[in-house]
């Protein structure tokens, strides 16, 4: 039984997610060194899928890997590098190996990452990989060929609630739940103002899907700024942008206005988590989340 | 000799209007007579969480997003209610053997209808 469903479905409990950083060398040695350090906060963690459209070890692989080191894996699934067969196979897969937690994006475009010359696929997009992924779990290929038993997946998926069309992705929220989403782990966000809308509306609209907003731990203005510029989807407000690159000491500045935007997600309806991607990697995290008053696991 | 004709009549008349990739099952109703497959993606339940600040395109910047412009359309064209209420239509993935076909034929013959019988797992209650 995940962890995850367990306490989305069963408790009042909040639930704490992180991404996995991505592997390339370094062997099982750098995933224990990191499944160590995100162990004792987390409740479930994202295995990530080419992220930005980069190749590294891949998601399966690296979802088995966190496992072997104690850590539940939410396996994400994206529909740029694989068709419809590729993507059922993985999930396939990922059950063999006890992984039930799986999230499907439609990803980004192969434009964003460093082979941009690459072939995209997007055989399916990401709502119909959810709905393939349902039917799945209830006992079926897409083909309609049977799987007996059928894999006992907890479907999610991701939404950005601060992406135009603003009004429209309260009904996207609501078309991933019925195509089979359980949970949405929702893009990082730095307009308070748009996350507030979007989780008023989808816990009205959808009150059965479980939210769980994302912030990020970054260093200083010049990651903000990277964020803002690089990232699709992603919008730093000017004035967020400016007390940071203003402020004497960035670091600080950046952590406090990150921790307001936690507190902010938290306290807002439908919400039952948060996401937290460390781009930081140094003795923030634990201070973070004892500022979210959060107790480690050992 | 139907099956061959009516394709490039459905291409002149619709390329030049919606720039028509002939997949051949034409949802332009439900998306506010705008094209989803000219999105980069090809996303048949857009739009994708790329979308920029001002409403273009995550992979081309300089195109307004295919799903925003399908959005914008739905509410302000005056369409039938109906086409407008299948806007959040769950559309099945597209079926690359139909490709080149006339949807207008695969549309009288319900052959754009058809999906794999995994597909059709029940809808949730809303």
């Amino acid at each position: 039984m995940s962890t995850l469903r367990e306490k989305l479905e069963n408790t009042d409990d909040l639930v704490f997610t992180a991404e996995f950083p991505s592997i390339d060398g370094g062997g099982m040695a750098s995933v224990e060194k990191n499944a160590a350090r995100l162990a004792p906060w987390f409740d479930a963690v994202n295995a990530t899928d080419n992220p930005a459209a980069h190749a590294h070890a891949s998601n399966t692989t690296t979802a088995i890997a966190m496992k072997m080191y104690g850590l539940e894996p939410i396996m994400q699934i994206v529909c740029r590098d694989k068709n419809r067969l590729a993507i059922q196979s993985d999930m396939m897969g990922a059950s063999l190996h006890g992984i039930t937690n799986i999230s499907l994006l439609t990803g980004d475009d192969v434009t964003a990452g460093d082979e941009p010359e690459a072939r995209r696929v997007f055989d399916v997009d990401g709502i119909q990989a959810i709905n393939i992924a349902r039917g799945m779990a209830t006992g079926s290929y897409l083909s309609g060929r049977k799987i007996d038993p059928a894999p006992d997946f907890y479907i999610g998926a991701v939404e950005n609630a601060a992406a135009p069309p603003f009004e429209y992705r309260i009904q996207r929220a609501l078309k991933k739940h019925r195509a089979g989403a359980n949970f949405l782990q929702l893009q990082i966000c730095y307009h308070p103002d748009r996350l507030e809308a979007f989780c008023k509306g989808a816990a009205e609209v959808v009150p059965e899907l479980k939210l769980i907003p994302a912030v990020a731990l970054v260093k200083s203005a010049k990651s903000l700024n990277f964020m803002n510029d690089k990232i699709a989807g992603i919008d730093v407000p000017a004035a967020s942008m400016a007390r940071v690159q203003n402020a004497s000491d960035q670091r600080d500045e950046v952590y406090q206005l990150t921790l307001e935007l936690a507190k902010h997600a938290l306290s807002l309806p439908g919400v039952r988590g948060l996401h937290i991607t460390d781009f930081r990697h140094d003795d923030s995290l634990a201070q973070f989340m004892s500022d979210l008053a959060r107790v480690p696991s050992y | 000799m139907l099956k061959k004709l009516l394709p490039l009549v459905e291409h002149a008349l619709k390329a030049p209007v919606w720039d028509c990739r002939m997949c051949g099952q034409c949802v332009l109703h439900s998306t506010g007579m705008t094209c989803p497959m000219t999105c980069p993606k090809t996303l048949r339940n857009g739009p994708c969480g790329g979308v920029r600040e001002n409403g273009n395109c995550e992979v081309k910047p300089e195109m307004q997003c295919i799903w925003v412009k399908a959005y914008d359309r739905t509410i302000s064209l005056p369409l039938p209610k109906v086409w407008k209420e299948h806007y959040n239509d769950l559309r099945p993935p597209v079926d690359m053997r139909l490709q080149g076909s006339s949807s207008w034929i695969n549309l009288v013959t319900k052959r754009d209808q058809q999906t794999p019988a995994g597909w059709s797992v029940k809808d949730r209650d809303h």
